[in-house]
Order: structure tokens, then sequence, then C-alpha cells
């Protein structure tokens, strides 16, 4: 159901690329300071559709207002409202950080003493005051994503479009990112965010969209998503040298819990009652394998997004470094 | 929204970063010395052949000034993702494109005027009629820089540029009259001059240097100007179709 109030509103939208079909008839909205989630794999159709909803693509069919403004057959309509911070850095190489962002500010109609003020303050927030005047083709790539992140904002735009905002960047600065996309939001921004990191979306996002293979499979809040694996009892065992057909044994042997076995030694169990701990590690150990951990888990999103999509979250970390992304 | 302000950054944007650069520069000098002086000794007919030549030089340097240029610069920017930048900012779509063709256009007019100030160190240029001439440098500009725009848009490499750039440069030397007149082709060729932009830009520019034209000025105007918009009208095409498909 859509909102009355919604910033963002799809409805029916499908794409192809030649037979491939990318985006299948999707639906969703996001309501005004709203910080939504789409989150899936590589090929799920996420960059797509942002390409859709900010007017780099086409789709075949569907309907989409923004800010209220119908955008179907016309995607310039509501680009005045819209940041966009694409998955990769693509200010200009051979100018300064400065002058890009100076530059992006003109691209939105802003006077030079405007623009230039806006830049600083938006330097000096994220952090790259001191490195103003240094082209942006020398920056590091935290830089380059944080002055891309400044410069789909340097307009101040009521919705912001961010396509895997830390992807391929370390640590500190994802961290660093994470809380200036949280502070955008709470200063009001409506936020539309792209991600495969699970932990990423579910500390950010007020909503989140499952995404597979184009289709939308979930849209919920963190906390109704997670609702009904949160009484399940889930048990995470690490093992050496683990036994053959060990999740066929284990299954025979315990009908009563689920086993899952998502590689690196790990053996997953599920179960409605809580579960017993020795017996399993010493059904392990008869059989050769040697435990060194067994630890109670809290159920978290990434449970409920492996248990509807079937797809592991190591998979798609593991897929997009392949692509050149990774942290 | 202030677009004037959108169009003048993007214009200024490109001078800077592509077309003020030296290399560019020095380009825009020595090439058309190199052709000039090149058929000058070519041609041995002495100092008053220079104004026979003036028209194709111009042309020449105006041609692949122009579309060397914004080939290689929008493949670049297109490749590196910078292009997605001008295309997400709130401007009609045909302004933007005119506002990035703009930067080849001033550049190939300057690298017009480049032989015409060497010539006129060497021989008289007062008989020359300025105003069909300048409006004629300005439109072969334009009609290059869309021809360079056409090519940006089907290539995706900037290599790929340089080489199917050289696939209509080459030819358009040798069928649009620069130094060979039309009337000496053979007969098959013709429909393919007239069936060139820089044919009737050529026209003008020997008619008003020392009135060796074929077709009335307004005629080749209205040709030419024709050519501009409807090469214009088909990049914008290709861009819609190929890159915001």
């Amino acid at each position: 159901m859509i909102d009355e109030k919604s910033y963002i509103e799809v409805r029916g939208l499908t794409k192809h690329f030649g037979k491939v079909l990318a985006v299948a008839d999707v639906d969703f909205a996001v309501a005004k300071g709203e910080l939504f989630g789409f989150l899936g794999p590589n090929g799920a159709g996420k960059t797509t559709i942002i390409n859709i909803l900010t007017g780099l693509a086409h789709p075949d069919s569907g309907t989409i207002r923004i800010g209220g403004i119908d955008c179907t057959g016309n995607s310039k309509a509501a680009q005045h409202l819209i940041g966009v911070v694409p998955d990769e850095s693509n200010l200009y190489p051979e100018l300064t950080g400065f002058d890009n962002l100076c530059f992006c500010a003109a691209l939105y109609g802003m006077k030079k003493a405007e623009r230039q003020a806006r830049a600083r303050e938006l330097l000096n927030v994220f952090g790259l005051s001191g490195a103003s005047d240094r082209k942006f083709g020398g920056y590091s790539k935290g830089m380059k994503r944080k002055l891309t992140i400044a410069a789909g904002i340097i307009h101040k735009p009521v919705i912001l479009f961010l396509d895997e905002p830390t992807t391929g960047i370390d640590v500190a600065s994802a961290r660093h990112l994470r809380q200036l996309i949280s502070d955008l939001n709470k200063g009001g921004t409506t936020i539309f965010l792209t991600t495969h990191y699970i932990e990423e979306a579910e500390r950010l996002c007020d909503r989140i969209a499952f995404i597979v293979s184009g289709h939308i499979v979930q849209v919920d809040t963190v906390e109704h998503l997670v609702q009904p694996i949160q009484a399940r009892h889930i048990l995470q065992i690490v093992c050496a040298n683990m036994p053959q057909d060990i999740q066929k044994y284990l299954s025979a042997s315990f009908p009563d819990l689920e086993f899952t076995t998502p590689g690196h030694g790990l053996i997953r169990v599920e179960a409605e009652k809580p579960v017993h701990v020795g017996l399993l590690v010493r059904f392990i150990e008869e059989r050769g394998g040697e435990v060194s951990e067994a630890r109670r888990i809290r159920p978290s999103l990434e449970d409920i997004f492996v248990r509807i999509t079937g797809i592991e979250a190591n998979h798609m970390h593991k897929e997009k470094e392949k692509t050149g992304g990774g942290r | 929204m202030k677009l004037w302000i959108a169009f003048w950054n993007i214009l200024l944007k490109d001078m800077r970063t592509y077309y003020l650069k030296p290399p560019n520069v020095s380009w825009g000098i020595i090439f058309p010395l190199a052709w000039t002086g090149m058929f000058f000794i070519r041609s041995d007919s002495g100092i008053e052949s220079i104004l026979t030549l003036l028209p194709g030089m111009v042309a020449l340097s105006i041609l692949f000034g122009t579309t060397s240029m914004l080939a290689v610069t929008v493949t670049f920017e297109k490749k590196n993702r910078s292009f997605e930048r001008l295309l997400l900012a709130p401007i009609p779509f045909e302004l933007l494109m005119l506002a990035k063709t703009s930067g080849a256009i001033l550049f190939g007019v300057a690298n017009g005027f480049v032989p015409v100030i060497m010539a006129a160190f060497l021989v008289d240029l007062s008989g020359i009629g300025w105003g069909s001439f300048v409006l004629t440098v300005f439109l072969i500009a334009v009609v290059s820089t869309f021809l360079g725009l056409f090519i940006a848009v089907a290539v995706s490499e900037v290599f790929e540029a340089q080489t199917f750039s050289n696939f209509f440069r080459f030819p358009m030397i040798f069928l649009c009259g620069l130094f060979f007149p039309i009337e000496k082709l053979p007969l098959f060729l013709k429909p393919l001059s007239y069936a060139l932009p820089l044919t009737y830009g050529v026209d003008v520019l020997h008619g008003t240097v020392h009135g060796g034209h074929t077709m009335p000025f307004p005629l080749d105007f209205v040709i030419l100007a024709a050519f501009c918009v409807g090469l214009f009208a088909m990049c914008l095409r290709n861009i819609r179709r190929r890159w915001i498909a």
C-alpha cells in the first residue's frame, strides 16, 4: 500500500535488457524522511531501479512519482529534488575537490558565492578541507566516496539516492560514511539506499526491501522482519576437520533441529526450543570433528534474509569482491 | 533554476579542462601550420597560391580540431561515468548537449583562424568577404562538432573515437573540394561529395576568399544549417537510445 505522503512511489516497474528480466513488476513507496534500503546480491536489479528513478534509464512499463511529481514519461521533471551518489565515484579526476563541488553546484543553478560557501561547508563536514585543492584523481577510495556523497547533496536535495555507498572502502571510512548518512537522514533528507551489506542495512535503514533477480521478495521494518525468528534458538558451531556428510547425520539424529553448513567450518543449528550444546558437540567429535567453539547467537536480519532469499551473506560479499568491491 | 549558470559552467569547465590545456593549444596551432606548409611547398606555385589553398586549410583545421577533441572528451567522460553527472542535472537535454559541444565549436572557430592569421603575414586578405567567411567558419565548426559527437556516441573507447573519426575525415579532405575541385572528381564520386556537409562550407570559403564558388551562397548556408540541425537531432536521438536506455 502506498502512503499518501510518499516521496517515492513506484508501481509495476519493469525493465528488460534484451531477453533478461532485470526488474520485474516492482511496487514500493518511500515515505518522507524515511531511510529506505534495497538489499540484495549483485545483479538483483538495485542499480537498474536507481537508474530508472533518477533518469539514467527508461522503464519498459510502470509508473514513478518522485516528490509528488509524475516522472513516468519525463525523467527530468523531478531531478531538481534529488541527489544521486552512484556506485562508483564519478567526479572529474582533473578537477580539485573544491572545483568538483563548485561545478556540481553550478549544474543546479547555484550562484558563485553560494556554491563556494556550500562547497567549503561540505568539505569541512566530510573532513576533506585539507584536500580541497588536491585533484580528485589523486584521492584515496574513501576520500573519493566522501566527495561523491558531498557532490550528491551539494544542492540540498530532499531525496538522496545512495548506490552501494560503502563498497570498496576501508572499515573506518565506511563507519564514518554511515554516520554521515545517518546524520543526513536525521536532518530531514529522505534516503533511498542500496547495499549488499546486511549489517549496513540493519544498522541504517528504517525499512528494508529484499530484492532478488528483479523481484522484491519482502519489504518491512528491521523489527518486523526479524520478528518471526526472534523466538528461535540459534547455535553456531565452529569445527575443524568437518566430518563428511555431517549435516545429513545430524539431521537424521536430531530431527527437531535444522542444520546448515555455510562453509568455513561452520555448522548452524536452529530450533524452536533451547538446544543442548553438549550433546551436539559430543556427536560431532565422535565422528572425528574438532569443535573449537559453540555459541548461541541472537537472530539477526541476516538470518531472515537467508531464510527468505536462500542466499548466504558470504556469497554476496564474495560476489562483490569479484567485481572489485569488498571492504 | 538559472539554466545559464549550468550552461556557462559546463562550457567553462570544458574549456579549462580540455581545450585550453597547453597540448591542445599547441595542437591547434601546429596542426594548421604543418598542413599549410605541406600544401604550400607541394603546390610549388608561389605566394599567390596561398589564397586558393586558404579555404581548404581553414576547413581542414576546423574539421580535425573539433572532431578530435569532442569525440575524445565525450568518450572519456562517458567511460569514467562523469557524463552521468550531467545527465542527472535538471537541465533540458538539448541545452545540456549544446553546452557540452559549445567548447568544441569555439575551439574549432579558433583553429580555423590560425591559417588566416598566418596567411595575413604573407598575402593581402582585404578582398575577403569577412561576414560570409566568419559565418561559414562558425557553421563548419558547428557541423564538425556534431560529427564528432555522432562519433563519440557510436563508440565506447577513446581509441575507437580516433579511428572512427578518421573514417569520416580523410575521405572528406578529397571529396569536399578542399584542395581538389569537385568538378574534377570521377562522376561516381560526385554524389558522395554533395552528401557531405563540408562541401557546402568549403564552397562558401572559396567564394569569399577568391571567388571560386560553384553554388549560390544562400543555398550553401541553408544546406549547411540543415546539416547542423539534422546531425544534432540524430546525435540527441542516439544518445537517448544508447546512453539512457
